[in-house]
C-alpha cells in the first residue's frame, strides 16, 4: 500500500513520522481555513453578482432617459456637441477610490467626486439654457449609476480572480498535499513496521544462537567437569592406598 | 498591488459617438491633461476602427483613469479586445448609445455573469 501514489522523499524514521504528522496537521487547519475563506467569498460573489445584473439593467433605462435629455437640448439650443467638446478642461467629475475589505481581499469602490465647476456655462445662453441644465443634472445621474455599476464590476472582476486563486489553493491541499503527506505517513509506518519485525527476527535469531552458544559452552564445562571429576576420581583411587593392607616388614636394626 | 494603483485613479475615460461624448462631458467628465490628451473619443461612421483600438489601448494603460466607458456597438467593433480585456483597473463599462440599445447578451461582463449563474 505504501508504494502507491506519490509521497516524499524522506527517511523513515520516528522523526520524519512526526514532522510528516505535524504538517499533515498543518495541512488540514490550512484547508478548513481556506475553505471557509472560499465560502465567505462566494457568498459575497453570489451578492455582487446579483446586483451586477440589476444595475446593468438599470443603467439602459438610465442612459435612455439621458439620451432623451440630450435631444431635447439638440431641439431647443441646436447642436451643441463641438462646443462642448472644445470646452472640455479639466474634469469637474471625477471619482474616488475607498476600499473594502472581504476576507483578507481589498474590493475597490468607487465614489463621485463632484468638483462645482462653471463648465459650459455660456453654453445654450440664447436659448435652451434651462433644457442644458437639465441634460446636465440627468447625465450627472447616469453617470453616479455607472460608477456605482463600475465599482460593482471592478468587486466581481477581483472577487472572480481570488475565488479561483482559493479554490485552486483548496483543491491542491484536498487532491495533492494530503495525500501525499498521508502517502507518506503510511510509507514511514509500513518501513518502521518493517524494520521493527526485522529487528525483532534479529534478536530472536542472536537470542537463539546465544542460546546455543551457552549450550554448548555449558555441554563442554559439563564434560569437560566430568572428565576432570573422573580423572580426580582416579587420582583418589591411586592416592588412597590402605596403609594396613599391607604389612610392611619389621624392621630390625 | 491593486491597492497601491487605484488611489490616484480618478477620471472616467469615454469611447462614443458623438451624442454619448456630448452627453458625458456636460456632466462634467472631460479632461485634458499637460499632454494635451483627450480622455474621451468620438468616434463616427468615418472612423478607423484601428482608431478605436489604438484609443482603447491608450486608456486602458493610462494610470489615472478608474472607469472606461465605451459604447456598446462600438466595443462590438473590437470585440475581441473587449473580451480579452480582463484586468480590474481601469473597469470597463459598456454602455448604451442613443440609436443601439443596449443589449445584456453582448456585454463581456454580462456574459461571463450568465455563464457563472449557469452552472
Amino acid at each position: 500500500m505504501s508504494g502507491a501514489g506519490a509521497r516524499e522523499n524522506v527517511f523513515a524514521t520516528r522523526m520524519a513520522l512526526t514532522n510528516t504528522k505535524l504538517r499533515l496537521k498543518g495541512a488540514q487547519t490550512g484547508h478548513s481555513l481556506l475553505a471557509k475563506k472560499r465560502d465567505a467569498l462566494t457568498t459575497r460573489f453570489r451578492a455582487i453578482l446579483r446586483k451586477v445584473d440589476e444595475a446593468k439593467r438599470k443603467m439602459g433605462r438610465v442612459m435612455q432617459l439621458a439620451s432623451f435629455s440630450l435631444a431635447e437640448v439638440t431641439y431647443a439650443t441646436g447642436d451643441i456637441a463641438y462646443l462642448v467638446q472644445e470646452q472640455a478642461k479639466q474634469a469637474t467629475f471625477r471619482v474616488k477610490a475607498k476600499q473594502e475589505n472581504v476576507s483578507g481581499v481589498v474590493l475597490p469602490a468607487f465614489e463621485v467626486d463632484r468638483v462645482a465647476g462653471s463648465d459650459f456655462n455660456l453654453t445654450g445662453l440664447g436659448r435652451g439654457g434651462q433644457q442644458v441644465l437639465k441634460a446636465k443634472e440627468v447625465y450627472a445621474k447616469a453617470i453616479e449609476t455607472l460608477v456605482e455599476l463600475a465599482s460593482l464590476q471592478t468587486a466581481f472582476t477581483i472577487l472572480d480572480e481570488v475565488i479561483r486563486a482559493t479554490n485552486r489553493r483548496v483543491n491542491a491541499i484536498e487532491h495533492i498535499v494530503i495525500p501525499r503527506l498521508e502517502n507518506t505517513i503510511k510509507y514511514i509506518m509500513s518501513e518502521l513496521d518493517e524494520m521493527d519485525r526485522e529487528e525483532f527476527f534479529r534478536l530472536k535469531k542472536v537470542q537463539g544462537k546465544k542460546k546455543r552458544d551457552t549450550a554448548a559452552r555449558d555441554a563442554e564445562a559439563a564434560l569437560l567437569s566430568e572428565d576432570k571429576q573422573a580423572s580426580s576420581d582416579d587420582l583418589t583411587t591411586e592416592q588412597t592406598v590402605d596403609l594396613l593392607s599391607s604389612k610392611d616388614e619389621d624392621v630390625i636394626f | 498591488m491593486a491597492s497601491t494603483s487605484f488611489k490616484d485613479r480618478n477620471l472616467i475615460a469615454v469611447i462614443g459617438d458623438e451624442d454619448s461624448i456630448t452627453g458625458v462631458l456636460l456632466a462634467g467628465v472631460g479632461h485634458i491633461n499637460e499632454q494635451q490628451k483627450k480622455n474621451f473619443l468620438v468616434v463616427d461612421a468615418k472612423t478607423q476602427v484601428s482608431t478605436i483600438e489604438s484609443a482603447f489601448q491608450e486608456f486602458t494603460e493610462r494610470k489615472d483613469i478608474a472607469i472606461l466607458l465605451i459604447n456598446q456597438h462600438i466595443a462590438e467593433k473590437i470585440r475581441p479586445t473587449v473580451d480579452k480585456y480582463q484586468q480590474a483597473f481601469p473597469a470597463l463599462l459598456e454602455i448604451p448609445a442613443k440609436d443601439h440599445p443596449y443589449d445584456p447578451s453582448k456585454d463581456s461582463v454580462l456574459k461571463r455573469v450568465q455563464k457563472l449563474f449557469g452552472d
